[in-house]
Protein backbone atom coordinates (compact mmCIF):
# COMPACT_ATOMS: atom_id res chain seq x y z
CA UNK A 1 0.00 0.00 0.00
CA UNK A 2 1.17 3.51 -0.86
CA UNK A 3 0.26 6.09 1.73
CA UNK A 4 1.05 9.72 1.19
CA UNK A 5 0.17 12.91 2.90
CA UNK A 6 2.15 15.64 1.21
CA UNK A 7 2.08 19.25 0.16
CA UNK A 8 4.16 21.00 -2.45
CA UNK A 9 3.87 24.51 -3.80
CA UNK A 10 3.54 24.43 -7.56
CA UNK A 11 3.46 27.36 -9.94
CA UNK A 12 -0.28 28.06 -9.85
CA UNK A 13 -1.52 26.25 -6.77
CA UNK A 14 -0.43 24.06 -3.89
CA UNK A 15 -0.54 20.32 -4.22
CA UNK A 16 -2.05 19.12 -0.96
CA UNK A 17 -3.24 15.53 -0.71
CA UNK A 18 -3.80 12.76 1.79
CA UNK A 19 -4.19 9.49 -0.09
CA UNK A 20 -3.72 5.76 0.10
CA UNK A 21 -3.37 3.47 -2.90
CA UNK A 22 -4.13 -0.14 -2.12
CA UNK A 23 -3.05 -3.19 -4.06
CA UNK A 24 -4.57 -3.24 -7.54
CA UNK A 25 -5.05 -0.50 -10.09
CA UNK A 26 -6.13 3.00 -9.08
CA UNK A 27 -6.83 5.57 -11.76
CA UNK A 28 -5.61 9.06 -10.98
CA UNK A 29 -7.63 11.39 -13.19
CA UNK A 30 -8.09 15.10 -13.62
CA UNK A 31 -7.42 17.87 -16.10
CA UNK A 32 -3.94 18.54 -17.43
CA UNK A 33 -1.84 20.46 -14.94
CA UNK A 34 -3.82 19.32 -11.89
CA UNK A 35 -0.68 17.97 -10.23
CA UNK A 36 -1.13 14.30 -11.17
CA UNK A 37 2.34 13.81 -12.59
CA UNK A 38 3.94 15.69 -9.71
CA UNK A 39 2.16 13.35 -7.32
CA UNK A 40 3.59 10.32 -9.13
CA UNK A 41 7.05 11.88 -9.20
CA UNK A 42 6.88 12.45 -5.44
CA UNK A 43 6.03 8.79 -4.84
CA UNK A 44 8.87 7.69 -7.13
CA UNK A 45 11.37 10.04 -5.48
CA UNK A 46 11.91 12.15 -8.60
CA UNK A 47 10.45 15.24 -6.91
CA UNK A 48 10.44 16.20 -3.25
CA UNK A 49 7.38 17.45 -1.41
CA UNK A 50 7.73 20.59 0.71
CA UNK A 51 6.27 18.72 3.64
CA UNK A 52 4.59 15.45 4.46
CA UNK A 53 5.23 11.75 4.42
CA UNK A 54 5.34 9.02 1.79
CA UNK A 55 5.15 5.38 2.82
CA UNK A 56 5.18 2.12 0.92
CA UNK A 57 4.11 -1.07 2.65
CA UNK A 58 4.81 0.51 6.02
CA UNK A 59 8.31 1.73 5.04
CA UNK A 60 8.94 5.45 5.15
CA UNK A 61 10.15 6.67 1.75
CA UNK A 62 10.04 10.32 2.69
CA UNK A 63 9.33 12.40 5.75
CA UNK A 64 10.99 15.32 7.49
CA UNK A 65 14.03 13.21 8.41
CA UNK A 66 14.20 10.47 5.78
CA UNK A 67 14.43 10.78 2.02
CA UNK A 68 15.02 7.48 0.29
CA UNK A 69 16.54 8.22 -3.14
CA UNK A 70 14.60 7.09 -6.19
CA UNK A 71 17.00 4.26 -6.96
CA UNK A 72 16.38 2.64 -3.56
CA UNK A 73 12.58 2.88 -3.55
CA UNK A 74 11.71 -0.17 -5.65
CA UNK A 75 8.95 1.88 -7.27
CA UNK A 76 8.65 1.34 -11.03
CA UNK A 77 7.70 4.25 -13.26
CA UNK A 78 6.44 4.20 -16.84
CA UNK A 79 7.13 7.61 -18.35
CA UNK A 80 4.80 9.40 -20.71
CA UNK A 81 7.15 9.06 -23.70
CA UNK A 82 8.46 5.79 -22.22
CA UNK A 83 12.10 6.95 -22.01
CA UNK A 84 13.47 3.69 -23.38
CA UNK A 85 17.26 3.85 -23.46
CA UNK A 86 18.08 4.55 -27.11
CA UNK A 87 21.56 3.01 -26.89
CA UNK A 88 20.33 -0.35 -25.59
CA UNK A 89 18.34 -3.01 -27.42
CA UNK A 90 14.94 -4.13 -26.15
CA UNK A 91 16.37 -7.03 -24.15
CA UNK A 92 18.89 -4.82 -22.32
CA UNK A 93 16.23 -2.19 -21.69
CA UNK A 94 13.98 -4.77 -20.07
CA UNK A 95 16.87 -6.35 -18.14
CA UNK A 96 18.10 -2.98 -16.84
CA UNK A 97 16.34 -3.13 -13.47
CA UNK A 98 17.80 -6.57 -12.85
CA UNK A 99 21.25 -5.39 -13.86
CA UNK A 100 20.86 -2.62 -11.29
CA UNK A 101 20.26 -5.30 -8.68
CA UNK A 102 23.34 -7.25 -9.63
CA UNK A 103 21.63 -10.07 -11.52
CA UNK A 104 23.84 -12.06 -13.89
CA UNK A 105 23.61 -11.52 -17.64
CA UNK A 106 21.81 -14.81 -18.09
CA UNK A 107 19.33 -14.11 -15.29
CA UNK A 108 18.62 -10.68 -16.81
CA UNK A 109 18.12 -12.18 -20.22
CA UNK A 110 15.87 -15.00 -18.99
CA UNK A 111 13.58 -12.69 -17.04
CA UNK A 112 13.50 -10.10 -19.81
CA UNK A 113 12.66 -12.70 -22.44
CA UNK A 114 9.87 -14.12 -20.28
CA UNK A 115 8.28 -10.69 -20.01
CA UNK A 116 8.65 -9.98 -23.71
CA UNK A 117 6.97 -13.32 -24.49
CA UNK A 118 4.21 -12.59 -22.03
CA UNK A 119 3.51 -9.25 -23.71
CA UNK A 120 3.67 -10.78 -27.18
CA UNK A 121 6.83 -9.01 -28.34
CA UNK A 122 9.40 -11.78 -27.98
CA UNK A 123 10.54 -11.27 -31.56
CA UNK A 124 11.70 -7.73 -30.78
CA UNK A 125 14.41 -8.67 -28.28
CA UNK A 126 17.28 -7.44 -30.44
CA UNK A 127 15.51 -4.34 -31.83
CA UNK A 128 16.46 -0.79 -30.86
CA UNK A 129 13.77 1.47 -29.39
CA UNK A 130 13.80 3.75 -32.47
CA UNK A 131 12.75 0.80 -34.63
CA UNK A 132 9.59 0.16 -32.60
CA UNK A 133 6.04 1.39 -33.09
CA UNK A 134 4.30 3.35 -30.36
CA UNK A 135 2.41 0.33 -29.08
CA UNK A 136 5.55 -1.79 -29.01
CA UNK A 137 7.41 0.89 -27.09
CA UNK A 138 4.68 0.99 -24.52
CA UNK A 139 4.90 -2.75 -24.01
CA UNK A 140 8.70 -2.65 -23.72
CA UNK A 141 8.40 0.14 -21.16
CA UNK A 142 5.92 -1.96 -19.19
CA UNK A 143 8.15 -5.03 -19.37
CA UNK A 144 11.13 -2.93 -18.23
CA UNK A 145 9.12 -1.64 -15.28
CA UNK A 146 7.92 -5.08 -14.18
CA UNK A 147 10.81 -7.44 -14.93
CA UNK A 148 12.51 -6.76 -11.58
CA UNK A 149 9.36 -7.21 -9.48
CA UNK A 150 8.86 -3.68 -8.13
CA UNK A 151 6.83 -3.04 -4.97
CA UNK A 152 4.65 -0.50 -6.76
CA UNK A 153 4.03 0.59 -10.34
CA UNK A 154 3.31 4.12 -11.50
CA UNK A 155 2.23 4.94 -15.05
CA UNK A 156 2.15 8.52 -16.28
CA UNK A 157 -0.30 8.94 -19.18
CA UNK A 158 0.66 5.61 -20.75
CA UNK A 159 -1.59 6.21 -23.77
CA UNK A 160 -0.66 9.80 -24.53
CA UNK A 161 1.96 8.85 -27.09
CA UNK A 162 -0.40 6.55 -29.01
CA UNK A 163 -2.89 7.30 -31.76
CA UNK A 164 -6.58 6.72 -31.20
CA UNK A 165 -7.06 3.29 -32.83
CA UNK A 166 -4.00 1.85 -31.15
CA UNK A 167 -4.98 3.39 -27.87
CA UNK A 168 -8.09 1.26 -27.37
CA UNK A 169 -6.29 -1.98 -28.10
CA UNK A 170 -3.33 -1.12 -25.90
CA UNK A 171 -5.69 -0.09 -23.13
CA UNK A 172 -7.36 -3.48 -23.08
CA UNK A 173 -4.03 -5.26 -23.10
CA UNK A 174 -2.67 -3.09 -20.34
CA UNK A 175 -5.75 -3.58 -18.22
CA UNK A 176 -5.34 -7.35 -18.47
CA UNK A 177 -1.65 -7.20 -17.57
CA UNK A 178 -2.11 -4.81 -14.67
CA UNK A 179 -5.00 -6.84 -13.26
CA UNK A 180 -2.61 -9.75 -12.71
CA UNK A 181 -0.22 -7.71 -10.54
CA UNK A 182 -0.11 -8.01 -6.79
CA UNK A 183 1.24 -4.52 -6.02
CA UNK A 184 -0.27 -1.04 -5.89
CA UNK A 185 -0.59 0.40 -9.40
CA UNK A 186 -1.37 4.06 -9.99
CA UNK A 187 -2.23 5.06 -13.53
CA UNK A 188 -2.42 8.75 -14.37
CA UNK A 189 -4.69 9.85 -17.20
CA UNK A 190 -6.48 13.03 -18.20
CA UNK A 191 -8.96 11.01 -20.27
CA UNK A 192 -12.21 10.12 -18.49
CA UNK A 193 -12.89 7.26 -20.87
CA UNK A 194 -9.77 5.49 -19.62
CA UNK A 195 -11.14 5.67 -16.10
CA UNK A 196 -14.44 4.15 -17.17
CA UNK A 197 -12.72 1.43 -19.20
CA UNK A 198 -10.50 0.37 -16.33
CA UNK A 199 -13.22 0.26 -13.69
CA UNK A 200 -11.69 0.07 -10.25
CA UNK A 201 -11.08 2.93 -7.84
CA UNK A 202 -10.65 6.46 -9.11
CA UNK A 203 -9.03 9.46 -7.53
CA UNK A 204 -9.83 12.76 -9.15
CA UNK A 205 -7.36 15.58 -8.70
CA UNK A 206 -8.21 19.22 -9.38
CA UNK A 207 -5.80 22.09 -8.81
CA UNK A 208 -3.73 20.02 -6.44
CA UNK A 209 -6.57 18.73 -4.28
CA UNK A 210 -8.51 15.49 -4.20
CA UNK A 211 -11.90 16.38 -5.68
CA UNK A 212 -13.27 12.87 -5.62
CA UNK A 213 -12.16 9.49 -4.40
CA UNK A 214 -14.38 6.57 -5.25
CA UNK A 215 -14.68 2.86 -5.69
CA UNK A 216 -16.80 1.95 -8.66
CA UNK B 1 30.84 37.67 -62.59
CA UNK B 2 30.32 37.59 -58.81
CA UNK B 3 30.20 33.82 -59.01
CA UNK B 4 33.54 33.68 -60.75
CA UNK B 5 35.07 36.04 -58.17
CA UNK B 6 33.79 33.94 -55.29
CA UNK B 7 35.04 30.76 -56.91
CA UNK B 8 38.44 32.34 -57.52
CA UNK B 9 38.77 33.61 -53.97
CA UNK B 10 37.65 30.30 -52.50
CA UNK B 11 40.05 28.32 -54.66
CA UNK B 12 42.89 30.62 -53.75
CA UNK B 13 42.36 30.16 -50.02
CA UNK B 14 41.99 26.40 -50.24
CA UNK B 15 45.17 26.12 -52.31
CA UNK B 16 46.95 28.47 -49.92
CA UNK B 17 46.24 26.00 -47.13
CA UNK B 18 46.71 22.77 -49.08
CA UNK B 19 49.84 23.48 -51.12
CA UNK B 20 52.27 24.36 -48.30
CA UNK B 21 51.19 21.25 -46.39
CA UNK B 22 51.55 19.13 -49.51
CA UNK B 23 55.07 20.42 -50.11
CA UNK B 24 56.08 18.92 -46.77
CA UNK B 25 55.27 15.51 -48.22
CA UNK B 26 57.15 16.30 -51.44
CA UNK B 27 60.30 17.35 -49.62
CA UNK B 28 61.58 13.86 -48.82
CA UNK B 29 61.83 10.58 -50.66
CA UNK B 30 60.10 7.68 -48.88
CA UNK B 31 63.45 6.05 -48.14
CA UNK B 32 64.93 9.22 -46.64
CA UNK B 33 61.76 9.79 -44.65
CA UNK B 34 61.93 6.27 -43.22
CA UNK B 35 65.57 6.72 -42.26
CA UNK B 36 64.97 10.10 -40.58
CA UNK B 37 61.87 9.08 -38.70
CA UNK B 38 63.65 6.09 -37.17
CA UNK B 39 66.65 8.15 -36.07
CA UNK B 40 67.18 8.32 -32.27
CA UNK B 41 66.27 12.02 -32.12
CA UNK B 42 63.00 11.50 -33.97
CA UNK B 43 62.05 8.44 -31.97
CA UNK B 44 62.78 10.26 -28.73
CA UNK B 45 60.55 13.18 -29.69
CA UNK B 46 57.87 10.77 -30.86
CA UNK B 47 58.03 8.85 -27.60
CA UNK B 48 57.81 12.00 -25.49
CA UNK B 49 54.91 13.30 -27.50
CA UNK B 50 52.99 10.04 -27.18
CA UNK B 51 53.66 9.63 -23.46
CA UNK B 52 52.90 13.25 -22.52
CA UNK B 53 49.75 13.53 -24.64
CA UNK B 54 48.48 10.23 -23.21
CA UNK B 55 49.02 11.60 -19.70
CA UNK B 56 47.46 14.98 -20.48
CA UNK B 57 44.47 13.31 -22.13
CA UNK B 58 43.97 11.08 -19.10
CA UNK B 59 44.14 14.09 -16.77
CA UNK B 60 41.78 16.04 -19.00
CA UNK B 61 39.20 13.23 -19.05
CA UNK B 62 39.51 12.62 -15.32
CA UNK B 63 39.11 16.26 -14.27
CA UNK B 64 37.21 17.63 -17.24
CA UNK B 65 34.35 15.12 -17.30
CA UNK B 66 32.89 16.00 -13.88
CA UNK B 67 33.43 19.69 -14.57
CA UNK B 68 31.63 19.47 -17.90
CA UNK B 69 28.73 17.63 -16.26
CA UNK B 70 28.43 20.21 -13.51
CA UNK B 71 28.52 23.01 -16.08
CA UNK B 72 25.82 21.29 -18.14
CA UNK B 73 23.50 20.32 -15.29
CA UNK B 74 24.36 22.23 -12.15
CA UNK B 75 22.79 25.49 -11.12
CA UNK B 76 25.15 27.44 -8.93
CA UNK B 77 26.31 30.98 -8.42
CA UNK B 78 29.27 31.84 -10.60
CA UNK B 79 28.62 29.20 -13.23
CA UNK B 80 29.09 31.73 -16.00
CA UNK B 81 32.40 32.79 -14.47
CA UNK B 82 33.63 29.19 -14.32
CA UNK B 83 32.45 28.72 -17.89
CA UNK B 84 34.42 31.75 -19.04
CA UNK B 85 37.58 30.73 -17.16
CA UNK B 86 37.50 27.31 -18.79
CA UNK B 87 37.22 28.90 -22.23
CA UNK B 88 40.10 31.33 -21.66
CA UNK B 89 43.04 29.13 -22.74
CA UNK B 90 41.45 28.80 -26.18
CA UNK B 91 42.02 32.51 -26.83
CA UNK B 92 45.04 33.23 -24.62
CA UNK B 93 48.30 33.08 -26.66
CA UNK B 94 50.21 29.87 -25.81
CA UNK B 95 53.37 31.79 -24.92
CA UNK B 96 51.36 33.78 -22.38
CA UNK B 97 49.95 30.54 -21.00
CA UNK B 98 53.52 29.26 -20.61
CA UNK B 99 54.59 32.39 -18.79
CA UNK B 100 51.55 32.13 -16.51
CA UNK B 101 52.39 28.50 -15.70
CA UNK B 102 55.96 29.51 -14.96
CA UNK B 103 54.79 32.24 -12.59
CA UNK B 104 52.48 29.76 -10.88
CA UNK B 105 54.56 26.59 -10.76
CA UNK B 106 58.10 27.77 -11.49
CA UNK B 107 61.02 27.63 -9.05
CA UNK B 108 60.07 31.02 -7.56
CA UNK B 109 56.40 30.82 -8.48
CA UNK B 110 53.21 31.03 -6.49
CA UNK B 111 53.24 27.32 -5.59
CA UNK B 112 56.95 27.28 -4.71
CA UNK B 113 56.36 27.46 -0.92
CA UNK B 114 54.29 24.30 -1.23
CA UNK B 115 56.35 22.45 -3.84
CA UNK B 116 59.79 23.44 -2.50
CA UNK B 117 59.66 21.57 0.84
CA UNK B 118 58.46 18.48 -1.04
CA UNK B 119 61.46 18.81 -3.39
CA UNK B 120 59.07 18.89 -6.30
CA UNK B 121 60.42 20.76 -9.28
CA UNK B 122 57.87 21.11 -12.06
CA UNK B 123 59.23 23.61 -14.55
CA UNK B 124 61.47 22.15 -17.28
CA UNK B 125 60.40 18.58 -16.57
CA UNK B 126 58.30 16.11 -18.50
CA UNK B 127 55.50 16.84 -16.00
CA UNK B 128 55.61 20.47 -17.11
CA UNK B 129 54.99 19.36 -20.69
CA UNK B 130 51.89 17.50 -19.50
CA UNK B 131 50.64 20.49 -17.50
CA UNK B 132 51.09 22.83 -20.47
CA UNK B 133 49.16 20.40 -22.66
CA UNK B 134 46.31 20.09 -20.17
CA UNK B 135 46.17 23.87 -19.89
CA UNK B 136 45.76 24.45 -23.63
CA UNK B 137 43.90 21.24 -24.53
CA UNK B 138 41.38 20.65 -21.74
CA UNK B 139 39.05 23.53 -22.72
CA UNK B 140 38.35 21.84 -26.05
CA UNK B 141 37.21 18.71 -24.26
CA UNK B 142 35.23 20.50 -21.55
CA UNK B 143 33.36 22.60 -24.12
CA UNK B 144 32.37 19.61 -26.21
CA UNK B 145 31.51 17.45 -23.20
CA UNK B 146 29.40 20.21 -21.67
CA UNK B 147 27.34 20.46 -24.85
CA UNK B 148 27.11 16.67 -25.03
CA UNK B 149 25.89 16.30 -21.45
CA UNK B 150 23.40 19.15 -21.88
CA UNK B 151 21.85 17.33 -24.83
CA UNK B 152 21.14 14.15 -22.80
CA UNK B 153 17.50 14.31 -21.78
CA UNK B 154 17.03 14.12 -18.04
CA UNK B 155 14.21 11.62 -18.31
CA UNK B 156 16.72 8.88 -19.21
CA UNK B 157 18.62 9.51 -15.99
CA UNK B 158 15.32 9.50 -14.09
CA UNK B 159 14.27 6.26 -15.75
CA UNK B 160 17.58 4.70 -14.74
CA UNK B 161 17.09 5.83 -11.13
CA UNK B 162 13.56 4.44 -10.87
CA UNK B 163 14.91 1.13 -12.18
CA UNK B 164 17.29 1.00 -9.24
CA UNK B 165 20.57 2.27 -10.71
CA UNK B 166 22.52 4.60 -8.42
CA UNK B 167 23.81 8.01 -9.56
CA UNK B 168 27.36 6.94 -10.46
CA UNK B 169 26.26 3.88 -12.38
CA UNK B 170 23.53 5.91 -14.09
CA UNK B 171 26.19 8.41 -15.11
CA UNK B 172 28.39 5.69 -16.58
CA UNK B 173 25.68 3.56 -18.18
CA UNK B 174 23.31 6.22 -19.45
CA UNK B 175 24.65 9.77 -19.39
CA UNK B 176 28.16 9.07 -20.65
CA UNK B 177 26.91 6.55 -23.19
CA UNK B 178 24.39 8.97 -24.65
CA UNK B 179 26.91 11.82 -24.70
CA UNK B 180 29.67 9.60 -26.09
CA UNK B 181 29.94 11.04 -29.62
CA UNK B 182 30.42 14.52 -28.16
CA UNK B 183 32.85 13.27 -25.50
CA UNK B 184 34.91 11.37 -28.07
CA UNK B 185 34.94 14.35 -30.43
CA UNK B 186 36.08 16.66 -27.63
CA UNK B 187 38.75 14.20 -26.51
CA UNK B 188 40.13 13.94 -30.04
CA UNK B 189 40.30 17.73 -30.37
CA UNK B 190 41.92 18.14 -26.96
CA UNK B 191 44.48 15.47 -27.76
CA UNK B 192 45.25 17.07 -31.12
CA UNK B 193 45.70 20.46 -29.50
CA UNK B 194 48.03 18.91 -26.92
CA UNK B 195 50.03 17.11 -29.58
CA UNK B 196 50.60 20.34 -31.46
CA UNK B 197 51.33 22.38 -28.33
CA UNK B 198 54.46 24.49 -28.74
CA UNK B 199 54.39 27.95 -27.17
CA UNK B 200 53.40 27.10 -23.60
CA UNK B 201 55.65 24.05 -23.62
CA UNK B 202 58.83 25.86 -24.68
CA UNK B 203 58.19 28.59 -22.09
CA UNK B 204 57.30 26.34 -19.18
CA UNK B 205 59.08 23.08 -19.99
CA UNK B 206 61.93 24.16 -22.25
CA UNK B 207 63.33 22.21 -25.16
CA UNK B 208 65.36 19.42 -23.60
CA UNK B 209 65.88 16.42 -25.90
CA UNK B 210 64.68 13.23 -24.25
CA UNK B 211 62.95 15.12 -21.44
CA UNK B 212 60.65 17.83 -22.73
CA UNK B 213 61.30 17.84 -26.45
CA UNK B 214 58.02 16.91 -28.12
CA UNK B 215 57.46 16.63 -31.88
CA UNK B 216 56.65 20.31 -32.50
CA UNK B 217 59.67 21.34 -30.46
CA UNK B 218 61.87 18.94 -32.40
CA UNK B 219 60.61 20.44 -35.66
CA UNK B 220 61.61 23.87 -34.40
CA UNK B 221 65.01 22.69 -33.17
CA UNK B 222 65.64 20.80 -36.40
CA UNK B 223 65.24 24.01 -38.36
CA UNK B 224 67.34 25.96 -35.84
CA UNK B 225 70.17 23.45 -36.14
CA UNK B 226 69.97 23.43 -39.92
CA UNK B 227 68.60 19.90 -40.06
CA UNK B 228 65.72 20.80 -42.36
CA UNK B 229 65.17 17.20 -43.46
CA UNK B 230 64.57 16.02 -39.90
CA UNK B 231 62.19 18.92 -39.32
CA UNK B 232 60.32 18.02 -42.50
CA UNK B 233 60.06 14.34 -41.57
CA UNK B 234 58.62 15.15 -38.16
CA UNK B 235 56.31 17.71 -39.73
CA UNK B 236 54.96 15.04 -42.07
CA UNK B 237 54.11 12.90 -39.05
CA UNK B 238 52.26 15.79 -37.42
CA UNK B 239 50.34 16.76 -40.55
CA UNK B 240 49.34 13.16 -41.17
CA UNK B 241 48.03 12.84 -37.63
CA UNK B 242 46.20 16.15 -38.04
CA UNK B 243 44.63 14.91 -41.26
CA UNK B 244 43.45 11.72 -39.55
CA UNK B 245 42.00 13.76 -36.70
CA UNK B 246 40.06 16.09 -38.99
CA UNK B 247 38.52 13.08 -40.70
CA UNK B 248 37.79 11.35 -37.38
CA UNK B 249 36.23 14.49 -35.88
CA UNK B 250 33.94 14.76 -38.90
CA UNK B 251 32.85 11.16 -38.57
CA UNK B 252 32.07 11.65 -34.88
CA UNK B 253 30.20 14.86 -35.65
CA UNK B 254 28.09 13.05 -38.19
CA UNK B 255 27.31 10.29 -35.71
CA UNK B 256 26.21 12.71 -33.02
CA UNK B 257 24.03 14.71 -35.44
Amino acid sequence: MIELRVSKTLREFTLDVDLAFDRGVTLLVGPSGAGKSTLLRIVAGLDRPDAGRVMLDGRVLHDSRVDVPAFRRDVAYVFQEYALFPHLDVLDNVGYGLAARGASRSAQSTAARAWLERLGIGALAKARPRELSGGERQRVALARALAWKPRALLLDEPFAALDETLRLRVRDELRATLASLDVPVVLVTHDESDAIAFGGPIVRLERGRVAESSRL
Amino acid sequence: MIRAAVAFGATLLVLFIAIPLATLYAHLSPGRFAALITSPDALSALRISLVTTACSLALTLLLGTPLAYVLARGRFAGRDVVDAIVDLPIVVPPAVAGLALLFAFGKYGLAAPMLGPLHVQLAFTTAAVVLAQVFVGAPFYVRAARTGFASVERVYEEASATLGMGPLRTFARVTVRLAMPALAGGAVLAWARSLGEFGATIMFAGNLPGVTQTLPLAVYLGLENGDVDLAAALAVVLVTVALAIVVLARLLERRSA
